[in-house]
């Protein structure tokens, strides 16, 4: 399966309070969600924002709150995938769980700027750069996630069980 | 190769005689918790599995905390979701408007939570029961549906950080400074995807209520949990609270820990974390001038019987500096009712604060003390990124009860000691 969009490039610690404020929290609707997301950090994402595009982070993405509406609210934006150096513990088990793909890859983050127009391989974990013409190579997600992800999240995966 | 007391846990709730970091588990849970947020995406998601019942009424906690009471339309909705969710499926511990407090003062309180247990909750402070000895970890609302439906969840085994406490604590020093500190230490990533273990005989000096505050930040320097060893105090307080059989789990000798940090209790200054981030701590002496408009005491990290006295005792006799709102929130509903049988909510009025019901309100922005655009707030609470507790302008400064309650008096962030 492959992905390709447009880079929104962010710095270190992005919390789940810039992702989605808790004044927004009173509904849990999706597209509701995504009218605000990244709305304290970035005011223009959701405006901008276009199926399919990517955001780029470096350490530590998605800390603070379990919410969520987090994952949910980028997902909901159209947003293909996130690219990180490293995802806070809660942000990473709720995006495989929503079926939200995330990829860990120091090497993108350095390499992708702003505005880059970036393709994404999931099958191999290759994120090629097109702008650049640069390729890195992410971590594959570890075999347990990949049934979680194979099953399109994991309540599918635990409806298998009864 | 020994184990961690996290590993030793979560081995034992796997069925499994040992267990080692990045070993993924499958283990059987003694609660799972959710709040008004975080419940009802986790109950659509829970009626999509298709499952009739919980897999055990008395091990689901519902705690309506974050928007109530009910803040808005939206927000009442969403506790009525809940609160029909809860009676259809008998979920014993789900609690109203009236006994509700703030959940991770609460579960502990009501003895939901015993040493040695295994506890997931879809809220990130509830590693807080780590101080009860128990494994308490955050997670997102689609884990507390499949916890709710099989009374499971996977984990990764964590890779340990051990903090060796000495010492003891100095005058107006609490556990919320010990936390800031280590913190300011190790980073809002230090202890990323690992357990904090805290360990070393300084700990026999702090109270529970200090072990509840350091171990519900543990999250802020993105801990998969903290926990604590069980000693008197613990056995004295599950004893007190709690009629659930406790089993008490050691770390092995030969533990394996990624890092060791030394800490001398006796060295640690009344500490502020600046915005917009928990690790950005400066001690007192270094905060400089720093005026506020508002002050919060209160919260999942800083509301129990110890904070609210430590507070009433500073605003005894003395006034709020004028142009600074002080809001007080107690944890629980028995919190309050102390607080009143021991004369603090009159101290706390009469000082020109106000004294809240239990709520998670201000802390996340909710309600009950929004900032405006440019304003400052003192905070015992846990978070202060940008926009926390309300405009994107706005600034948090994290500090204890005591220097809350301090700068409430003189309007800008204080020292207590510089009140004697």
């Amino acid at each position: 399966m492959k992905v390709q969009g447009r880079v929104f490039k962010y710095g270190d610690n992005v919390d789940t309070d810039v992702i989605i404020p808790a004044r927004y929290l009173n509904t849990s609707d999706p597209q509701e969600l995504a009218k605000h997301c990244m709305e304290d950090i970035d005011p223009e994402f959701a405006g901008k924002v276009r199926k399919g595009d990517i955001i780029v982070a470096d350490k530590n993405f998605g800390c603070g709150s379990s919410r969520e509406h987090a994952p949910i609210a980028i997902k909901a934006s159209g947003v293909s995938c996130v690219i990180a150096s490293t995802f806070a513990r809660i942000f990473y088990r709720n995006a495989i769980n929503i079926g939200l793909p995330i990829l860990e890859c120091e090497e993108a983050v350095k390499g992708i700027d702003a505005g880059d127009e970036v393709e994404i391989d999931f099958s191999t974990g290759t994120i090629t750069n097109k702008t650049k013409n640069e390729t890195y190579k992410a971590q594959p997600f570890p075999e347990f996630m990949q049934k979680i992800i194979a099953s399109d999240g994991l309540i599918k995966y635990i409806q298998q069980k009864f | 190769m020994g184990m961690t007391m996290t590993q030793k846990i979560l081995a034992a709730h796997a069925g499994l005689d040992s267990v080692k970091a990045g070993q993924l588990i499958e283990a059987n849970l003694d609660l799972v918790l959710g709040n008004d947020i975080t419940t009802p995406v986790a109950v659509k998601e829970f009626r999509k599995i298709g499952v009739d019942k919980v897999f055990d009424k008395s091990k689901v906690a519902i705690v309506p905390d974050h928007f109530t009471p009910n803040k808005d339309i939206k927000a009442a909705e969403q506790c009525k979701f809940i609160r029909e969710f809860a009676y259809e499926k008998g979920i014993e511990n789900y609690f109203e408007v009236g006994e509700m407090g703030i959940e991770h003062a609460l579960i502990p309180e009501k003895g939901l939570v015993v040493a040695g247990d295994v506890v997931i909750g879809a809220d990130s402070h509830t590693c807080t029961y780590g101080a009860l000895g128990a494994f308490s970890t955050g997670i997102g609302s689609t884990d507390m549906a499949a916890g709710m439906a099989t009374g499971k969840a996977w984990f990764k085994v964590p890779a340990a950080l051990k903090f060796v406490l000495k010492g003891k604590m100095s005058k107006w020093v609490s556990g919320k400074d010990v936390i800031l500190h280590i913190i300011g230490m190790i980073g809002v990533d230090g202890a990323l995807y690992k357990s904090m273990e805290f360990a070393g005989d300084g700990i026999a000096s702090l109270t529970m209520d200090d072990r509840f505050t350091i171990a519900n930040m543990a999250i802020e320097a993105g801990a998969k949990n903290g926990i604590f060893p069980v000693d008197e105090k613990t056995i004295e307080y599950m004893k007190e609270h709690s009629t659930r059989e406790y089993k008490i789990y050691e770390a092995d000798e030969d533990a394996e820990y990624e890092k060791v940090y030394e800490i001398d209790l006796s060295k640690i200054r009344p500490t502020v974390a600046f915005p917009h981030l928990p690790e950005n701590t400066r001690t007192i002496d270094e905060v400089g001038d720093i005026k506020i408009d508002q002050v919060v005491i209160g919260s999942c990290t800083n509301g129990r019987m110890e904070d609210l006295r430590v507070a009433a005792k500073i605003l005894r006799g003395r006034k709020v500096a004028k142009g600074v709102r002080c809001i007080v929130f107690p944890g629980t509903q028995n919190i309050y009712l102390q607080a009143l049988k021991e004369g603090l909510v009159e101290d706390i009025v009469k000082a020109g604060a106000v004294f809240s019901t239990p709520t998670c309100g201000p802390c996340l922005g909710g309600h009950m003390g929004i900032l405006a655009k440019g304003e400052r707030a003192v905070s015992t609470t846990n978070r202060n990124f940008v926009g926390r507790m309300g405009h994107p302008e706005s600034e948090v400064y994290l500090a204890s009860p005591a220097v809350a309650a301090a700068s409430a008096i003189t309007g800008k962030i204080t020292n207590p000691e510089d009140l004697e």
